[in-house]
């Protein structure tokens, strides 16, 4: 009872990235993939967060007449890794917008026909 | 200062020249620059691999602070000799860039080539040079990012498509590896690759553990199209531009492939992933059938960069069987076939730029009676699928017996079979092409060509002469594979 | 309490994450997704990840978000229903990674458990050590722009390569055709008014973000982030050949470039005076003095690249919109 009071945060992280990387696989549509995409990373710095938490703590703000601080270090790599996340959505999202101008269509399925037929 | 300073520099030159080079915007003053900048760095990684064989593993700390609470480069064979192949393809393949890359791309999309091109550079030598873990999956994705830029520049809307593919399944692979990084953080408390590897021993028994060389396994395996997730590689490496092939297949997949030596003989230690996990019985399995299958699917190719691009996932087949046994043989025949392939198929992917930049085609047609129009770019791509196959005087041949003797010291004589095997699908895909070029004429229009221009066809001539150089003079390369082998397996001291 | 909010968030999160699955209608899920990042950076408060939630709610609601529409509005509203085959094979493989990762956390230690091995090793002297040894009282930025400054440059260089790759497939580098979008806001009163207001006191909150990144939350990326904001905003409302006036794409792309030039070379400033890469000690008469010196360059030139790099995105985007209606006329 105490393993799932102590892990359920985790485990519903899991949840909302298997979301995430279901929607980018199975989904045909390729905004959908990149939104998926965006929520699959999202989730991993939540995962991150939660494991920088300590009970009690304070933001990690050096302040007067606080001892108890949450750890600094996975809030600075989840900043970067929010930085990437951003990055890469840009990139894709362009790409969807010159995949549609070249063949009229951003589903998968219409690519492939058209790919393949050329 | 500057000797000091040398890990650093590796990155820092070809990270800074890119701002730098864009500011420049005009092609004419980009490109020497860029050329200037990847000699420089060149120079740095042969400095660095000469003080790494002279002093031993060099760290260095980012900052001034000392890891594990800073990011420290830590210098040893291994990595010093990736970085060497690296940046003297980047070199190599910048100087034939001048050339290819004003046929191939519009004037306005230049600069931002040769910038993306610098980036990529910077991204995977950071990811060489670098003993965090983290910072192996910043610099991963700079170099991911601009490869895919550079992909996306290709002249055919594939294109596109291609550069998308690789992109979500590049992501993808990426977010595992973060995912397996923060798995082994939350256990140890470190980023640090020696810190790591000192902690997990204690924490090695745990689920966490097993989770976390799972997915960082999975990731990379993602990012070095091992077999079967090598889905991105062979259209992005058909509709990129030849430049931009020509680099990323001689070291995209090769950095990658350090990448699992370090996290798997490194921080895991042999080990844990060898007898604990099944690694080297996964691997072995999938390494045969990568070997197997896609030289088999290349035979049936018509676009002769896609069928290159298959090969080079058999390529890879070969390097992965290599490192699967877990002993210094075979993962020093890894490392060989390593630098060879990467001049190999580099050589082979420069050959075929010199192609298209005289035909527009990368099409089987095009090779029809190519013997006569073009001699030396089609000598180049002879003696290039030679080295495929691993005919004795090329580099091919060094690491493929390296790999059978590794193969039969374990005991392994079917896999060696499997490895000859795979030469005799090479060598069906390489008669193919020598047949439409030598024995058969050109059609009328294709009479007219001439051969490749100077400066395209000296920088082929060169990679194609250094891969039969290396096949006899072999004491640099497998000196130098064998104590980086050695270091990697010994672990951490 | 802190449980129950924690509880209410991750409920509202699962929502929505599974609506984005079901629906088709592409607009209502880009909302969906800022929803997503928004109440995700509310969690982030709740675990007092402060810095964090910051950056997520800007870049994740504000940017990403104005991008998604930007897409959508060049491609299509609707994503198209298919003759449905049940997708065993993604079903199977995201089962199965799931499963590796339910498995991979029941050896972790306990949620926010204080004696975890995380909160034993390497953060310790962040958190006793960095107001001595840097002076600085915001924890996170000592790391990010100082102990772990090399991953920051990197990280620099990636927004550097996300404005170059969005510049090479959107942008018309090089290119000087006048465009213009007759498109914008200008005729609504409420939004012009609203508008004037709002861009002053969204680039003076910037300037805060910025320089008050050392004392409390904030930094050079959101900064950057929230000045890029602002001028988007002016933009949408009084239309972006206006706004190139102001700060035209050749400004940007040298503000792009610049920044992360400048943070590098603080770095090369360190090594010419005798230590390390990006060693601020040696920048300063004494070492505190040197890291205030240092960080203070390095989040400039963080800002300035990521302000310029996300307003250049924006512009791309945008110009893309302006050149495809100017060919179906």
């Amino acid at each position: 009872m105490s393993t799932i009071l102590g892990l359920y945060n985790y485990w519903i992280v899991v949840l909302l990235m298997m979301t995430g990387f279901y929607i980018v696989i199975a989904h045909g549509n390729l905004i959908k993939k990149v939104i998926g995409l965006n929520i699959f990373q999202t989730s991993v710095i939540i995962m991150y967060i939660s494991m920088g938490k300590v009970r009690d703590g304070a933001p990690p703000i050096l302040t007067e007449g606080v001892t108890l601080f949450s750890n600094p270090l996975p809030h600075v790599l989840m900043l970067t890794a929010i930085v990437v996340g951003v990055a890469t959505t840009a990139l894709a999202l362009s790409l969807v917008v010159r995949i549609n101008e070249a063949y009229g269509s951003i589903e998968e399925e219409d690519i492939h026909t058209q790919e393949k037929s050329s | 200062m500057i000797s000091a300073n040398l890990p650093a520099l590796q990155v820092i030159i070809p990270l800074l020249a890119a701002p730098l080079a864009f500011l420049l915007r005009k092609p004419r003053l980009v490109w020497p620059f860029a050329l200037l900048a990847t000699i420089l760095t060149v120079l740095t990684s042969i400095g660095l691999l000469q003080q790494v064989l002279d002093e031993g593993v060099i760290s260095y700390a980012m900052g001034g602070w000392s890891p594990p609470w800073g990011i420290e480069y830590r210098v040893d064979a291994a990595n010093a000799y990736v970085a060497l192949i690296v940046s003297a393809m980047g070199a190599i393949v910048m100087f034939y860039a001048g050339t290819s890359i004003r046929h191939e791309l519009p004037e306005h999309k230049q600069t931002l080539f040769h910038v993306a091109y610098l980036l990529c550079l910077a991204g995977l030598l950071g990811i060489t040079v670098t003993g965090d873990a983290f910072n192996v999956f910043v610099f991963l994705e700079v170099s991911s990012l601009s490869t895919y830029i550079m992909v996306s520049l290709g002249a055919n809307r594939r294109a596109l498509t291609a550069t998308f593919q690789y992109l979500i399944m590049g992501t993808l692979g990426a977010t595992f590896i973060l995912i397996g990084v923060g798995l082994m953080y939350v256990m140890t408390g470190t980023l640090n690759m020696v810190d790591l590897a000192q902690r997990l021993p204690e924490v090695a028994d745990s689920r966490t553990i097993y989770s976390a060389f799972a997915f960082v396994t999975v990731g990379v395996c993602l990012k070095l199209a091992l077999f079967p997730l090598h889905g991105w590689l062979p259209n992005a490496y058909a509709y990129a531009p030849s430049v931009a092939t020509a680099f990323v297949a001689s070291t995209a997949t090769k950095v990658a492939i350090y990448v699992l030596l370090r996290f798997v003989l490194t921080i895991f230690g042999v080990t844990f992933s060898f007898n604990t996990m099944p690694l080297g019985y996964i691997l072995m399995v999938l390494a045969v059938i990568a070997i197997l299958i896609p030289s088999t699917v290349a035979i049936y190719q018509s676009n002769v960069k896609r069928l290159f691009a298959y090969s080079s996932v058999g390529q890879v087949g070969y390097i992965i069987l290599g490192i699967s046994f877990g002993t210094v043989l075979g993962v020093s025949a890894g490392l060989l076939h390593i630098f060879n392939h990467a001049l190999t198929k580099g050589a082979l992917f420069l050959a075929l730029g010199c192609l298209y930049y005289r035909t527009g085609s990368v099409h089987l047609d095009a090779f029809r009676g190519l013997g006569k129009t073009m001699p030396w770019t089609m000598a180049a791509i002879v003696v290039g699928g030679l080295g495929l196959v691993g005919v004795p005087l090329t580099a091919g041949f060094i690491s493929k017996w390296y790999l059978v003797m590794a193969a039969l010291e374990q005991g392994y004589w079917p896999l060696a079979a499997v490895a000859l095997a795979g030469s005799l699908l090479a060598a069906i895909y390489l008669w193919k092409l020598v047949e439409l070029a030598y024995f058969q004429q050109p059609d009328s229009d294709a009479a007219q060509i001439r051969e490749a221009p100077l400066s395209l066809l000296v920088p082929t001539l060169l990679v194609t002469a250094s891969t039969i150089y290396f096949g006899i003079n072999t004491d640099l390369t497998v000196g130098v594979a064998t104590v980086a082998a050695e270091t990697l397996i010994g672990g951490v001291r | 309490m802190v449980n129950l909010i924690d509880i209410v968030l991750m409920g509202l999160l699962l929502i929505t994450a599974f609506a984005v699955v079901r629906m088709r209608d592409l607009f209502a899920i880009v909302m969906l997704f800022s929803i997503y990042s928004l109440v995700s950076a509310s969690f982030f408060v709740n675990l007092d990840a402060v810095d964090v939630a910051l950056t997520e709610a800007a870049v994740g609601a504000g940017i990403s978000t104005v991008l998604m529409l930007g897409t959508l509005a060049m491609t299509r509203r609707y994503e198209e229903r298919r003759p449905r085959h049940a997708p065993l094979l993604p079903l199977f493989i995201v089962a199965v990674t799931g499963a590796a990762l339910i498995y991979g956390t029941l050896d972790m230690p306990h949620f926010a458990d204080p004696q975890a091995p995380i909160h034993q090793h390497v953060a310790p002297r962040y958190i006793e050590q960095s107001g001595t040894e840097i002076g600085i009282p915001n924890i996170v930025a000592s790391i990010l722009a100082s102990y772990r400054g090399f991953d920051t440059l990197g990280e620099t260089a990636v927004v550097f390569t996300a404005g170059l790759g969005v510049l090479t497939l959107l942008g018309r580098f090089g290119r000087r055709e006048e465009l213009s979008d007759g498109r914008s806001m200008y005729h609504d009163m409420i939004l012009r008014v609203i508008g004037k207001a709002l861009v002053p006191l969204m680039l003076l909150f910037a300037l805060y973000v910025q320089f008050h990144g050392e004392l409390g939350p904030g930094g050079g990326f959101q900064a950057g982030v929230v000045a890029a904001a602002a001028f988007i905003l002016y933009s949408i409302v009084f239309g972006w050949d206006r706004a190139q006036k102001i700060i035209s794409p050749f400004v940007l792309n040298i503000m792009m470039a610049s920044g992360v030039t400048l943070y590098a070379l603080v770095g090369v400033g360190g090594m010419l005076l005798g230590g390390e890469f990006l060693n601020y000690n040696v920048l300063g008469s004494y070492p505190a003095g040197g890291q205030h010196l240092g960080i203070f360059l390095v989040e400039l030139g963080v800002g300035i690249t990521v302000a310029a790099v996300m307003l250049s995105i924006y512009f791309d985007f945008a110009a893309r919109v302006a050149v495809r209606k100017m060919e179906a006329r």
